[in-house]
This record gives C-alpha cells, structure tokens and sequence, in this order.
C-alpha cells in the first residue's frame, strides 16, 4: 500500500485513464487552473475551461457523450447545479428511457460540496438527496482516498450520467483556494483519514451502489457518507468508551443505495442513526427510514442532519452540520 | 451550386402528407395529449436537413417529425412511437417530443431551448471525433429567450463550435406574442453573442438552402457557429386542438363555458376597471391575432415549392403518389401493430 491526498488519488486515476482513452475530456468552469496538471500534460482540446454557463455546459456534456466522448464535467460546487439541473433532470437522467434503452450519457459530473469553513449556506450544501430522487442519476460520495479514487474509476467506467462530489474538507486545494487564501491562521476540522490515506498500489474500481462497514457495533448502527462518516468514528469511538457498541456503514453510494448493507445491520441492532449533511426533510435519511420499514425491521430510528439554511457565522455553522456531540446526543435518545 | 428543386419537393410533400396522416390520427384518439408537428416549417426543415450528411448532428426540440422524416427516419417507427407502441422508435418510452435516433446523431428535447446546448455537445465531440461534421439546433424564436440558447451561442462562438442554429419564427411563443416579450433584435442579439446571423424567408425552401449552404461550409471549414433564422407560419398553432384557434373556429361551442366566469372575472375586484378593460382588449386582440393568422392561407411553403417545379404534371403526381403510398404503408402498419397488441 501507498498513500495519497484525496486530492491526489482523484487526479491519479483521471491521468491514468485519460492516458489510455483519448474519448476522456474535462471542460467546466477554471479547469485550466483547478486540474493545472491535467491541463500541463493533455492540453486545452481535453481540458477546456468553460464560460459560466452552467446549463449550457452541463447540456452539452450530455450530448458529447451520446456522441461518442467520455466528458467529466466540473461545476466549481454542486450549489451551482441548480442554475443548470435541466441537463441533469430533464436529459441526462432520461435519455436511456427515453431512447427506449438505445442510447446513453457516458459523463460524469464532478463538483466540490459540502461545508465546514464558513462560505455561507448557497456555497456550503450537500444536495446529494435532491439529485439522488432522480431515476437514472447515479450519485457517489468518497470519503477517503482510496474510495475517492476506485468511485473515480467506476464513474468514467460508467455508461450513465454518474455525479461524482468531493467534500471540501477532504480536498485540500478546495480548502487552500476558498478558505484560507494563503492564510494559516484559521482552524477547519479536517478529518485527517480522510484527507490522506491508504490507497492500493493498483487502482481497481469499486462497485458504484456498494456500501462499506466501517466498524461492527451490536447496539447501534449509524449510517452516514462523506465528512460525517469520519465525525459517527469519532462518536462511536466515545460510545465505546461508554460501553455502548456501535457500528459506522459508510455509504460511499447514495444512488443507487445500498439498502441491503443498511437492512443486514439493522436487523441485528433494532436502532438505525442516520448522519447526513444534506437536509433533513425529503432526503436521504427519510428514504433510509422507509427502506428499513419497507424491508419489515422493526426499529428506533433518529437522525442527525442539516436543517436549515447553514448559516455563515462559523460557530452556528458548526452546531448546524452534523458534529459529533450532536451524534452522541442523538445516540443516547435511541439507547433511552 | 444550385438547390435540387425536385428532391426539396419531396421531402417537403413527404413531410406534410406524414404530418396530415399523425393529425387523423390524433383526432381519431390513437395519439395521447399534446402534438406539436412542423406544418409551415417545411421549407426551413427542407433547405436545412438537405445539407446533413452522415456524421452530423440534429439537435431537435418538441417539433421534431419534419427533420426525423427528411433525414430518412423510418416513419413506421415513428408514427408507432407517436402512439406509444412498443416496436416503436424509443419503444414507446419518448413520444413525439423525445424522439432519438442514435443511427442519425438525432436527439429531441420538449424543454424549450435544450437544443442549443445539446447542439454545443454534438459539435465538441465532432470537432473531437468527426473533424469536418457539423451540429444543427432547430428552435423557435420563443426559445431565444431561455438562458441556455443565449448560453450555448456564446459558448459556440467561444469555443468556435460548428453548430447552425435554426430559428423557425412564427411570431408567436408559444400563445404569446414574441414581440411583447423580446428586448431587441434578434439577428444582433446572435451576432452580440458572436455568431454570423442572417435573416430568410423560411417559406421560400430554396432561399433557406443558400443561406443553409453558406453556414455549413463555414462550419464545415472551421468558421464557428451560425445563427440562421427563417420566418414561418404554423397554420396549427402551437399544437394541434390548439386553444385560441379552437376558439376562433368554433367560437360557439368554445366560448360557451367561458364567457360567464370571464365577465365575472372582469366585473368584480381585483383591478381598475381602466386595467380591466385593458386586459378584455388584449383578450380579443390575441382572439383576432389567431383569427387573422388562421385565414392566412398562402405563403404556404409546399404549395409555393409546388408551384415552382419544372417537371411535368405527370411526373409530380407519379412522385406524390409514390409518397402518398409511403406515408399509407407506415399508418397501416402501425395500425396493424396497435391491433396486434390489443
């Protein structure tokens, strides 16, 4: 094994596959700048910096891979997706149905999300829920390196529009360009296996739609993706020390769900905690209490989400997002 | 070069009499909810799909049939698709408004304005994959007004995209008149965005093929996008059983329901009675606009093609009989299909 940034494993695998298929481009907005070395080595006709223009870059990406490329397309952050979610809605996600199975959108979408650093709730959101319901959208969220790159692999792999976010706490030139600007004198609570880590010395893809168990735990079972995966460690960690057993499932997948490694789990501990940064209604830890309903288990459920607009104020921002004292708080309510 | 009077004819001819079979075929109940088809647009169609060749690209909207058909689409598989058969085009997944033939680089939208973008994404991976290949957008000038056909055109010229966007301009978006609710001059606002632009008569097929002829060897060459926008009536409106013109053909049976809650409306409340009656004068002005647009027969682009075809009477009925039995093989066997389905 060897390690990487999670920075570092994503741009691994884009260099290797784009080396090996020239149908690979990236084009979206400051592509030149953010993927420098993926600009330095393919050039501008592979890595083309876009204008502004979401819907109109977003819909294009849709029709260059029914005609023949690979794109991954970046939006600087999934916020800006709503300003071109008809691509994604309306086209991306039914051309396969549409075409009666005939035709598909080989592109994955590659945005940075999520918060922690004080950018304010329209440059902070998560959203993977709100893309998520959309049939024929598959939707990953890596939370280390090593799945950062094999979610990587499987996304250009895909024949379908795949939506590919990074968290920003986890991608340190995110942090270093929106955050700090050059600053050092500012604390962000960077999960420190998630920003590097263990990476295998050959990357393979991993099954997008396959959910990871972190820790087996027999009281509780906390569910959760991206940066909270790493906060439900630490908490089950404290609840260890408690006497309490509870086990972490790392999603790695929203859609498709892996709702079989959520239902295995729960079926055995009777208490399913979901930890989302998305928001809390209409979304992902709903869907996941239904899935355990519709699969007959009966179980205490509670749910530790945003729930509101994420305010900028840094020390309102950090009760608003998912933290581990409002886990444990939460995990206590389930045992009571 | 000259454009080959005959052949635009037909396609032309082959277009209409596919449309007029759909449209008995929706009145007769076998097509489910809205029907948009390209009735007036036929010259723009024609003089613009005669340059495509195999390896470019047709980004479509809701009005798709004509160019499907004139590129050769088996009309079987449409007139199936149309009614939502399962040996249809999409296998009865996509309907008239997402019609997608891979085979033909053809994709359909019914989100007004997502043909430019898509026209933008055929045109990067031809100047990838298919140097040479160009991408064609066809919309209406309603569409002009969605942020992402502006987009794509700035992206287009930008990037230097072989794309042509077809404006097909009836005057009217949708019910509403495009005048009232567009800022400035079309033609500048492309060539603001960088695009070449010109303007054509769209009923005149063979004045569409020159100026179609021009954009695409431009393209072709390397010259970036062009905006190429053709004046149109659409003799059925927006869709068929389209409202206003029900209203104005059947002013009786469609005025029945609505004139009681119209009056209270207009009687009660709410406004001035200066800015009530100001909008009882944009009803029957909007009324009138779809009266007059209705009895306006000519500048119909078949029948002004028609007239202009040098060959014998003899040999234009052998060509429109050889097409009418095109057009009657496929109704048959979609209806045969139906049957076979119960």
């Amino acid at each position: 094994m060897k390690t990487m940034s999670f920075a570092g494993a994503i741009e691994d695998v884009l260099m290797k596959a784009m080396s090996e298929d020239p149908r690979i481009v990236v084009f979206g907005e400051d592509v030149h700048s953010i993927r420098m070395n993926l600009f330095a080595k393919f050039g501008e006709m592979r890595v083309r910096p876009t204008p502004i223009s979401e819907s109109a870059f977003l819909g294009a990406a849709v029709t260059a891979s029914m005609a023949g490329l690979r794109p991954v397309v970046e939006l600087l952050m999934i916020d800006f997706v709503a300003v071109g979610v008809d691509a994604l809605v309306n086209h991306a996600a039914k051309l396969e149905g549409f075409s009666g199975g005939r035709w598909k959108a080989p592109m994955v979408v590659r945005a940075s999300c999520g918060g922690g650093y004080g950018d304010g709730g329209q440059h902070e959101q998560s959203l993977w829920g709100w893309l998520a319901q959309i049939p024929g959208l598959k939707v990953v969220v890596p939370s280390n390196p090593a799945d950062a790159g094999g979610l990587m692999l499987s996304a250009i792999q895909d024949e379908g529009p795949v939506v590919y976010l990074e968290h920003k706490l986890l991608a340190d030139y995110w942090i270093d360009g929106l955050a700090d600007g050059g600053r050092t004198n500012l604390d962000y609570d960077i999960p420190e296996a998630g920003a590097r880590g263990e990476v295998p010395r050959t990357w393979e893809p991993i099954p997008i739609g396959e959910a990871k168990v972190l820790r087996d735990g027999g009281d509780l079972t906390m569910v959760s993706v991206g940066v909270s995966v790493h906060r439900c460690l630490e908490a089950a960690a404290q609840l260890e020390d408690r006497g309490v057993q509870a086990g972490v499932i790392d999603l790695r997948s929203i859609a498709p769900l892996d709702t079989d490694a959520v239902c295995r789990a729960v079926e055995k501990t009777g208490r399913l905690l979901v930890v989302d940064e998305d928001y809390k209604h209409f979304s992902l830890s709903g869907e996941l209490a239904a899935v355990v309903m519709e699969a007959g288990i009966t179980a205490k459920f509670a749910r530790v989400c945003v729930e509101d607009t994420i305010p900028f104020d840094r020390r309102r921002e950090a009760q608003a997002l998912p933290n581990v004292a409002r886990i444990l708080e939460a995990a206590s309510a389930l045992r009571a | 070069m000259q454009p080959n009077a005959e052949a635009l004819y037909r396609q032309m001819y082959k277009s209409r009499r596919f449309e007029e079979a759909v449209t008995e075929l929706w009145n007769d109940g076998h097509i489910s909810a809205e029907m948009h088809l390209s009735k007036g647009e036929e010259g723009i169609v024609a003089g613009v799909v005669d340059h495509v060749t195999d390896g470019d690209a047709l980004a479509l909207e809701h009005r798709g049939t004509a160019p499907l058909v004139m590129r050769g689409v088996d009309l079987a598989l449409l007139i199936k698709e149309f009614m939502g058969l399962e040996d249809g085009l999409c296998r009865g997944m996509g309907g008239h408004m997402h019609l997608f033939s891979p085979e033909h680089l053809a994709a359909s939208s019914g989100i007004v304005g997502a043909s430019g973008p898509a026209a933008c994404g055929f045109a990067f991976a031809a100047q990838h994959l298919r140097p040479g290949k160009v991408a064609v957008a066809f919309f209406g000038e309603g569409a002009m007004n969605q942020g992402m056909l502006m987009e794509s055109m700035n992206l287009a010229s930008a990037w230097s995209l072989p794309v042509i966007f077809v404006c097909k301009d009836n005057g009217m978006a949708i019910t509403t008149p495009s005048n009232e609710v567009t800022g400035g001059d079309l033609l500048k606002r492309a060539r603001g965005l960088g695009a070449h632009a010109i303007s054509v008569d769209g009923t005149d097929v063979n004045e569409v093929w020159r100026a179609a002829r021009e954009a695409f060897v431009r393209a072709r060459e390397g010259g970036g996008p062009t905006f190429l926008h053709a004046t149109c009536v659409h003799p059925d409106g927006h869709l068929l059983g389209d409202p206003l013109l029900r209203i104005v053909r059947k002013p009786v049976r469609e005025l029945k329901s609505r004139v009681a809650p119209l009056m209270k409306a207009a009687t009660t409340g709410g406004s001035s009675l200066s800015e009530k009656a100001a909008s009882l004068g944009s009803i029957v002005g909007m009324l009138g606009r779809a009266s007059k647009a209705d009895r306006q027969g000519a500048s119909d682009p078949v029948e002004q093609q028609r007239s202009q075809l040098s060959i014998s009477d003899a040999q234009r009925s052998d060509l429109e009989r050889e097409v009418d039995a095109e057009v009657q093989d496929a109704v048959a066997a979609a209806l045969r299909s139906k049957e076979a389905r119960g």
